[in-house]
């Protein structure tokens, strides 16, 4: 008999091991009441939120939610309106060197110097970056992204997959404390996405890294971050642990079994019944707390049913969609 | 501030259209000086036709400081052009590419980055007034030699003695490339405005067509005009080769072009550091 746990279930694991005690944590990103207007566009709202170290924290948001204009204004690209930006608990404009030192950053879609190559790029990058970069650094990030047989090739002639690779690279180069990767995976193949996922992961586990992560694709964030906030019209929406927003209340929780007779007798008779939403062939699906998913493994388990999956159905896309609709 | 002018600097002749300037200058002068070597007797003809008839030249007149005098006379107000190719772009050619983002995330202060795209710019284009220098003076002194100058202003007739040219050939292309600079702060601040290098370039030939223009009609309205455009000054490295040399107005003019350069730069930097990168 066997039970597979897939999908988001398998994400809330994940976070489960990055939890932490956000009180006594260092934030390494705070902003408070930012705001920024183009012409009549409001784009940031009175947005504040804070970025804890070792935090992968998801910021999402539906297109021209403010992201961008927020991470601009993070890597001082564009100066806010109003209201205070602190990273690694110093202000952003009297430390701003000092910040950029220790921060690398992919910014929508990376552009390089197509007439360079991609050695050259991250040569010239690194030389501005405030740390002596030694070369074979700029050949093991290009190892990292999977670059390293094409950098002696023009970046004009990469596609942009392989300029999104080499936009990660760029932004690993002074091996940063605080990473923002505005739409990481963009134009990659899924193996690709799969890879820079996991390196997002790697960062994070083993290298301890910050990492702010902007992305239009829930899933990726629902994999990879342990902190969210989503925005909408400049302004937060909702922010706090991926688990907790994602898994709060009830969901819908999809069974598939071996032997649906059995399962449908014994679930009639007991009190999951009355957790029952509906049911197709061997598909069952259930109205359950987090917490009592595992208890309905349990019995199934014990009255011999031949659990073949168990799937939260609810994700971070329904959750997503909700709350942006409410609030557009 | 020195990685950072290295580094423009890389880019700068990275591109291929830097390059166009030189192999312009590099096609043309040949050309002309080769077509002056062919036709030597016509030329000289050509050259002292109004002279012909009072007086008796004896001496290598045709020679390598005559022809860079009628060359740089003849193309001084060209080389601008070629210059825009390169100045408009440095700062709107980062826009357009979309790596303001990748420069500007760096621990570098937007002064450094305008100072540093800038001091490239005067490099560059004093570099092309330098190549114009050697082709025309090098390839000259290998067709035709040295001799005496002979220079024919509107009521008189110079003429100066081999040793008495260098000095002056040295200053006026160091005037002309102060001129150059000029053009160079105007291009580069257009490139400041705008995120496509076209505009800055087409802006730029623009209005030194126009000032040009405007410096030749001999109206009263732009008569008066005439001493604040920089346009006016581009020709006065002519001054150089009267005698007794006019200093004054020479310091005159050299002041209106440095402080040409320094208003622009200044702007330039003034609306950099505010720019919002949205590109």
């Amino acid at each position: 008999m066997s039970c597979v746990f897939a999908g988001s279930f398998f994400n809330f694991v994940l976070a489960k091991t990055i939890i932490k005690d956000y009180s006594v944590s260092e934030a390494v990103i705070e902003i408070k009441n930012l705001n920024k207007h183009f012409k009549d566009i409001k784009a940031v709202n009175d947005l504040s939120f804070n970025v804890y170290k070792g935090d992968v924290f998801g910021f999402l948001g539906p297109n021209g939610a403010g992201k961008s204009t927020t991470i601009r204004m993070l890597l001082t690209l564009i100066s806010p309106d109003s209201g205070s930006i602190k990273i690694f608990g110093k202000d952003l404009v009297k430390h701003r060197l000092e910040i950029l030192r220790n921060t690398g950053a992919i910014i929508e879609k990376p552009d390089f110097y197509g007439y360079l190559t991609a050695y050259k790029n991250l040569e010239i990058l690194g030389s501005i970056s405030g740390h002596e970069i030694p070369k074979n650094r700029i050949m093991e990030v290009l190892e990292l992204v999977g670059l390293e047989k094409r950098f002696k090739s023009k970046v004009k002639t990469f596609s942009h997959g392989m300029k999104q690779r080499l936009g990660l690279a760029q932004s690993l180069l002074h091996n940063p404390e605080l990473i923002i990767l505005d739409e990481p995976t963009t134009g990659l193949d899924p193996q690709g996405m799969k890879e820079i996922r996991d390196l997002i992961l790697m960062l994070s586990k083993e290298q301890h890294k910050t990492i702010l992560l902007s992305s239009h694709l829930l899933n990726e964030v629902e994999i990879t971050a342990n902190r969210m906030i989503i925005i909408n019209k400049g302004n937060a929406k909702v922010e706090g642990d991926v688990r907790e927003l994602l898994f709060a209340g009830k969901l819908n929780v999809k069974v598939d079994v071996g032997n649906p007779e059995d399962l449908n007798r014994i679930v009639t008779e007991s009190r999951w019944g009355s957790f029952l939403d509906s049911k197709s062939n061997s598909t069952f699906i259930f109205n359950l707390e987090t917490k009592e998913i595992p208890e309905l493994n349990r019995f199934m388990v014990s009255n011999n049913i031949e659990v073949l999956s168990i799937v939260p159905t609810r994700s971070l896309e329904e959750y997503f969609l909700s709350i942006t609709e409410k609030g557009a | 501030m020195f990685t950072l002018i290295r580094i423009e600097l890389f880019k700068i002749f990275s591109k291929w259209r830097t390059y166009i300037g030189f192999i312009a200058i590099a096609a043309l002068i040949p050309l002309i000086e080769i077509a002056m070597l062919i036709q030597k007797e016509r030329t000289f003809d050509w050259i002292t036709r109004s002279m012909g008839q009072s007086f008796i030249f004896v001496g290598n007149f045709l020679n390598t400081y005559f022809v860079s005098y009628l060359i740089i006379n003849s193309i001084a107000l060209h080389i601008p052009f070629l210059i825009t190719l390169v100045a408009g772009d440095l700062l709107a050619g980062e826009a357009t590419a979309g790596t303001y983002r990748m420069l500007l995330t760096r621990p570098v202060s937007r002064f450094k980055v305008v100072t540093s795209k800038f001091a490239a710019g005067l490099i560059y284009a004093n570099m092309l007034v330098f190549w114009l220098a050697l082709i025309s003076m090098g390839l000259g002194y290998i067709l035709f030699g040295t001799g005496e100058l002979i220079v024919s202003k509107s009521a008189q007739i110079i003429i100066f003695e081999r040793t008495d040219v260098i000095w002056r050939f040295v200053l006026a292309y160091g005037y002309a490339a102060l001129c150059m600079c000029v053009v160079t702060s105007v291009a580069f601040f257009f490139s400041s405005l705008v995120e496509n290098a076209i505009g800055p370039i087409i802006t730029t030939m623009a209005i030194i067509i126009v000032f040009l223009i405007i410096s030749a009609i001999d109206i009263d309205f732009f008569q008066k005009l005439k001493p604040f455009l920089f346009t006016s000054y581009m020709l006065n490295w002519q001054s150089f080769f009267d005698s007794p040399v006019d200093i004054d107005s020479i310091i005159k003019a050299v002041l209106v072009l440095a402080g040409h350069i320094a208003v622009l730069y200044t702007a330039t930097l003034l609306i950099f550091k505010r720019k919002d990168i949205l590109t």
